[in-house]
């Protein structure tokens, strides 16, 4: 598994303190999804392009990643057009496509890729743990941040996990099939994964009670706020800002 | 340091520990040998508080502990080395993960970040401070787990089966780093080669008990 893929390179993107990071990522998103307006959310889409292009991050695997996404919009084009009542733009046989949900589908289309695009280049481009400080520095409650973080740091070894049970399911010749078998041995080894994680984090528990752990973390790194994190701060503001006065 | 007094312990209603006595005193290097389930890891996890004896004491720096707060006391002071390194190392980076215990100790930032220096130094462990520790290998997690715990400085160490799945090269550097140490110690292991190199008194749990081997 590959979560980080994108935090390797070395730009002043990635370089960003990432609570610049995450507050611009925010501010942008919060402002993008509840935008009306299409010529404003199309002009918005160059923000997270031009930070593409300076974090140098590789545009296959950013392509590769927005394909999944993009996926599941595309069933919101197989609908939108036919269903939203507006006028008729084009009729192929009973089915008329109506220009509002043409619009109503772009719309959408073009916002989740804006704010798909923005955190995979501003979120993605730091390593989880640097977010994760980030987070408690911004005031974040602590469980929160600890369920984050935990949830990536063990996400590995459940899936290392996973594939051992795969790998001894199939060494004695288990072949998935339409059938009662197949569906019991699933849930046995959705089952298992339960049970063992569950053990696993009692044993996590115990790890750090015997090195003096108190419900209490303590931060080891500190940032510092340099000139181009406010930069990049006041331009996600500067962006969001015209987005409303758009509408 | 560590005095066990008719310990027993009651696992799926059989008792695993029934009477048990151990005396660890300072300077002592002990091996704990035995077959699986004869109940080593459990009085290791007792030892530490982490489980409770259904009857017996367990007195550790000359007071009898029984609460939650009395082991908070003395868990800085005995280092534990877990089975498995993946429920050690829990903190992404090396440097974060050793200085967790000298922080929750009450460590500076700066005193801690010095700890994690000499320790990983100590151990030959120079340049890990910032890599992954997910992405470490085997051997090098078990190292790193030891570092975690000497971090602490902790005047007694216990670990669970420190050799499991080690390469001997590894291994070998475990049993320098031992045996180099004045530290005292209790190694729970089936690997009966490194009991022998590393301890002086090798003892055993049968039937609940514990009996001296050689």
């Amino acid at each position: 598994m590959e979560i980080e893929e994108f935090a390797l390179g070395d730009s002043f993107i990635h370089n960003m303190d990432p609570r610049a990071k995450i507050v611009a990522a925010v501010v942008f998103s919060l402002v993008v999804a509840l935008s009306h307006s299409l010529q404003g959310v199309a002009a918005a889409m160059l923000f997270p392009l031009v930070l593409i292009a300076l974090s140098g991050i590789s545009l296959r695997k950013v392509a590769l990643r927005i394909a999944v996404v993009n996926a599941f919009i595309l069933f919101l084009w197989l609908f939108l057009p036919f269903t939203v009542p507006g006028t008729v733009i084009f009729s192929w046989g009973p089915l008329d496509v109506h220009r509002e949900g043409v619009l109503q589908a772009l719309l959408i289309t073009l916002k989740s890729n804006a704010v798909l695009l923005t955190v995979m280049v501003l979120l993605g481009t730091s390593p989880i743990f640097s977010l994760v400080h980030a987070l408690s520095h911004l005031g974040v409650p602590d469980k929160l941040v600890h369920l984050f973080f935990f949830c990536f740091r063990y996400i590995h070894v459940i899936h290392e996990e996973y594939h051992r049970l795969i790998h001894a399911m199939k060494i004695r010749g288990f072949k998935p099939g339409t059938n009662m078998h197949t569906y019991r041995t699933y849930a046995y080894l959705v089952g298992m994964l339960l049970v063992r994680s569950f053990d696993r984090s009692s044993r996590i528990l115990a790890a750090m009670k015997c090195r003096g752990f108190r419900d209490k973390f303590y931060i080891l790194h500190h940032y510092e706020m340099k000139n181009y994190d406010y930069v990049l701060t006041a331009s996600s503001v500067l962006v969001s800002g015209l987005l409303l006065a758009a509408r | 340091m560590i005095r066990l007094r008719d310990i027993r312990f009651k696992y799926n209603s059989r008792y695993i520990l029934d009477g048990l006595n151990l005396h660890v005193r300072p300077g002592d290097r002990i091996g704990l040998v035995g077959p699986n389930g004869c109940g080593k890891t459990t009085l290791s996890h007792i030892i530490m508080g982490l489980l409770k004896p259904e009857s017996g004491d367990v007195e550790i720096f000359g007071k009898v502990r029984t609460e939650e707060s009395d082991f908070r006391e003395i868990r800085g002071k005995i280092g534990f080395l877990f089975q498995d390194a993946d429920d050690q190392l829990f903190c992404p980076t090396v440097l974060e993960d050793v200085a967790f215990g000298p922080l929750n100790l009450g460590k500076s930032p700066e005193e801690a970040k010095a700890i994690v220096a000499s320790t990983l130094a100590a151990l030959k462990l120079d340049g890990f401070a910032e890599r992954i520790t997910y992405k470490l290998s085997g051997g090098e997690k078990r190292l790193v787990s030891v570092a975690t715990v000497l971090a602490m400085e902790p005047n007694v160490l216990i670990l669970d089966e420190p050799t499991t799945g080690l390469d001997e090269e590894t291994t070998e550097r475990l049993i320098e780093i031992l045996t180099t140490s004045d530290l005292t110690y209790l190694i729970i292991s089936h690997d009966r080669e490194f009991v022998k190199r590393t301890a002086d008194k090798v003892l055993q749990i049968k039937r609940g008990v514990i009996c001296e081997v050689c």
